[in-house]
């Protein structure tokens, strides 16, 4: 009976989605302030009738209903509380529901938030909005039915694989979705300002908290993602360069671009057709992403071949919607008009060689994913693309903008002196210079350009605490004025100044990892000890252990620092009913200098063990710098002027009772 | 890694192993320690054929295992490590390359994300001496436009 209601509210969703497009892009056109209202309530319906689906799948899976499918396939009886919850949504067709939920949220939110906004223009956001809904929502029912039922019913379900049972990856996909999807607010911006024929600075203040707060939840899946895997596959990897994660990765990069792009629009009125298309740009991206994760084409281009009726859907969808707004884009894109001129060295400058720079690396990305999956499919010919492809293409496109992020934010809107601005950056650049020797004397070996690496992420970082410092007049005001100074700074400059600091301090860890990593693989029997990284660790011996849904031989080490214990770490063999699938624990110690990390292996002899110790040097600051970007998104989002700012209309007598 | 990645692992669980690695194993590593850096270097490049876009260094594949045995045997025996790629490129293709060879079908991969950055820059440039950047030129008054300025200026239709 639940499951039912949750198939109906699914269809029900879908008229309502159908409605939300069709009425109100109607309105709009023949400016019909009855037509238009509707776009608010039934974003709001349509929102309500896919969370009362998903709600109805997941007490399919809390109550371990095995006569649907999708639970048997997913579920079984004896898992934890938490993973019954994540496996709703760690399947495809749970997943999908997840997605066009949040979609379906998105629009709500503006239904609920954009008061402010002009009525036509707001209609329109909405109804693009319920296009994508319609798209997603026929393709779940026509290919990817969450509630299909078995008859009869299994007695019980077959699992979640256990490599997903853990705490990071429950939260991963709802995060990363929320971001994939937060993107399509601005897609749907752009496109009902492509119809409007208008962009203006009002335009790009209400997109931009939209796509900062996209970002930001693509920041925290992909670090989070990143997080996991570094804990969770055993062996420190954090980035793999696999195509599920470039799939993540490109939005996120052309989000960076639009959320600078949408700065000049607002302040100065200039690159407003480029925000236009970059918004339209992120978001298909994500459309991208989507395709190459559900159409399984990624295992193979065969695997597509096999069983397309998912793939070629939403390769249809994918069509429609990039192709449509890119048409779209091409029509009307000339008759926006163009903004403030600026001369090619000042902060309009700077910022459209930042879109340069990020969009020639996303493509590095894109290029690098799809592109041998293009010569297969035309040539027949295989060939790999992995890390080292893309560590010679998005490094050195990466590097220069790096170099320029602090320089940016110093230099003037519409004209500005290079010199000035580097004059005032030179404490930066010395300080720089100091980490990047402290570097080498710390690390002599290891590759040259390292010492470089970490120069380049403390020059961030130091260019992010001069300006703090500048704008407070900490150090050379008194205290009280430097304290006022310092909590009146706008959000937006906490935001930049955060974020910027964050990508250095993310560069500072990822080359420290790369670089510096130490790894002993060797055999080791109780009381036998090993040293790494400056710390030594002491194998204590073996023993068995049970858990909840699975059965395990726990490892413990003694890592002792400086000759004194510091703690007790464990690493786990787990065998996971009812499966019978093996996975890995690690145990980590956490140093500010660096991570000490064990992986248990086969069993070596009598009493032995494989045991693999990493030293990761630094390796908490990847995804410190990444808590620092996600600190300073929020910071921009509360600026006071995305509360004010806006203009806001005394009533607005827009909702009338139907007669 | 990213979730995504982990619900195809889901689906495609019974074809392939987990990713979990334990890649090389103590009685693999060679004595000598500029070769056995040699042979790290050569395996963290080289594909395995079995898995999902890792490397034959990160994987429990036994197939990974018998290349890495196959990669460290020929070091041993005095090869380059141009001539080991060469004669694992010959043995199993250029799928077995994660850093492919530039050649006529590759050009685009390789060029085309600097190609980009040339493109977008030339575009920006050309734009800026037509006047103004990014800019796009001014239109024409439109129809509607037009008359709507006749009545103004009352002018007669």
């Amino acid at each position: 009976m639940i499951p039912e209601i949750g198939q109906f509210a699914v269809i029900l969703a879908f008229i309502t989605a159908l409605y939300q497009f069709a009425v109100p892009m109607y309105g709009a056109w023949r400016n019909d302030s009855r037509l238009m209202a509707v776009a608010a309530p039934a974003a709001g319906l349509q929102f309500v009738l896919i969370a009362l689906a998903f709600a109805c799948l997941t007490w399919s899976y809390l109550s371990s209903d095995f006569s649907v499918e999708n639970v048997f396939r997913n579920s079984h009886s004896a898992k934890p509380l938490i993973y019954k919850i994540s496996g709703v949504w760690g399947n495809h067709e749970g997943s999908m529901l997840l997605w066009v939920g949040m979609l379906a949220g998105f629009g709500a939110a503006v239904a609920v938030f954009g008061g402010n906004l002009p009525a036509s223009l707001k209609a329109r956001v909405i109804a693009v909005q319920g296009s994508i809904s319609v798209a997603f929502l026929s393709f779940i029912l026509l290919t990817s039915n969450p509630f299909a039922r078995l008859d009869p019913a299994p007695i019980e379900g077959r699992g979640l694989n256990p490599i997903l049972q853990d705490p990071a990856l429950a939260i991963h996909p709802p995060l990363l979705y929320a971001g994939y999807v937060g993107l399509s607010i601005a897609f749907s911006f752009a496109v009902a300002a492509l119809i409007e024929g208008k962009v203006d600075a009002a335009w790009a203040r209400w997109v931009r908290p939209w796509t900062l707060a996209a970002w930001m939840f693509l920041t925290a899946g992909i670090m989070l993602g990143s997080w996991w895997a570094y804990y969770e596959l055993g062996w420190g990897g954090w980035w793999f360069w696999d195509p599920v994660e470039n799939a993540s990765f490109m939005p996120w990069l052309v989000a960076g671009a639009l959320l600078h792009s949408a700065i000049v629009v607002e302040k100065r009125n200039a690159l407003k057709a480029w925000t236009i298309l970059l918004a339209i740009l992120a978001f298909s991206l994500s459309l991208v992403g989507t395709f190459l994760v559900r159409s399984g084409v990624l295992t193979s281009v065969h695997a597509f071949a096999v069983d397309p009726a998912r793939g070629v859907y939403v390769l249809g969808i994918l069509c429609v919607f990039i192709g449509g707004s890119l048409s779209l884009y091409a029509w009307r894109a000339p008759t926006i008009k163009a903004g403030g001129l600026f001369a090619p060295i000042s902060r309009e400058g700077a910022l459209v060689l930042n879109n340069l720079l990020l969009t020639a690396a996303c493509a590095s990305v894109f290029i690098g994913t799809l592109y041998p999956l293009l010569l297969e499919s035309i040539t027949g010919a295989k060939i790999s693309v992995g890390p080292p492809y893309f560590n010679l293409t998005f490094g050195p496109l990466v590097v220069p903008l790096l170099l320029l992020v602090p320089v940016g934010p110093l230099m003037s809107w519409k004209r500005a002196d290079l010199f000035a601005a580097m004059q005032r950056l030179w404490v930066a650049a010395v300080a720089a210079l100091v980490v990047g020797i402290a570097a080498m004397a710390w690390q002599w070996r290891g590759p040259w350009l390292a010492p470089f690496g970490v120069a380049l992420g403390a020059w961030l970082v130091a260019a992010s605490a001069r300006e703090m410092i500048a704008r407070t007049k900490v150090g050379s005001a008194p205290f009280n004025v430097a304290w006022a100074r310092f909590k009146g700074l706008p959000g937006a400059a906490w935001g930049m100044m955060l974020a910027h600091a964050g990508v250095g301090v993310l560069v500072i860890g990822v080359v420290a990892i790369t670089s510096w990593k130490e790894e002993i693989v060797t055999v080791m029997k109780p009381g036998e000890v090993m040293q790494v990284g400056g710390k030594s660790v002491t194998y204590l011996g073996e023993s068995p252990v049970t858990g909840p849904n699975y059965t395990a031989d726990r490892a413990r080490f003694q890592v002792s620092s400086g000759g004194k214990p510091v703690s007790e770490i464990w690493s786990e063999k787990r065998v996971f009913q009812p499966s019978n699938q093996p996975t890995t624990e690690v145990g980590i110690e956490p140093f500010l200098s660096g991570d000490v990390y064990v992986v248990i292996g086969d069993r070596a002899g009598e009493n032995g063990r494989t045991v693999r110790s990493y030293f990761h040097p630094l390796v908490w600051m990847i995804w410190f710098g990444g808590a620092l970007m996600f600190i300073g998104g929020a910071c921009s989002m509360f600026d006071r002027r995305y509360r004010v700012g806006a203009p806001k209309k005394a009533a607005k007598p827009v909702v009338q009772p139907a007669e | 890694m990213t979730v995504l990645r982990s619900l195809i692992l889901t689906i495609t669980l019974l074809f392939t192993s987990l990713p979990q690695a334990h890649a090389v194993q103590p009685d693999e590593i060679l004595s000598d320690p500029v070769l056995e850096a040699r042979a790290r270097e050569l395996s963290g490049q080289m594909r395995c054929l079995v898995c999902q876009n890792q490397s034959i260094d990160d994987s429990d594949a036994p197939l990974a295992k018998d290349l890495r045995l196959l990669i460290r045997e020929r070091l041993v025996q005095g090869e380059t490590n141009e001539q080991v790629v060469s004669y694992l490129v010959s043995r199993y293709g250029e799928f077995v390359l994660l850093k492919p060879r530039l050649n006529a079908s590759t050009a685009l991969l390789w060029g085309g994300p600097f190609a980009i950055l040339l493109i977008g820059g030339l575009i920006i440039f050309m734009r800026r001496r037509k006047g103004s950047m990014l800019a796009e030129p001014e239109q024409a008054l439109s129809e509607d436009e037009q008359s709507s300025l006749r009545k103004v200026l009352k002018e007669p239709e």
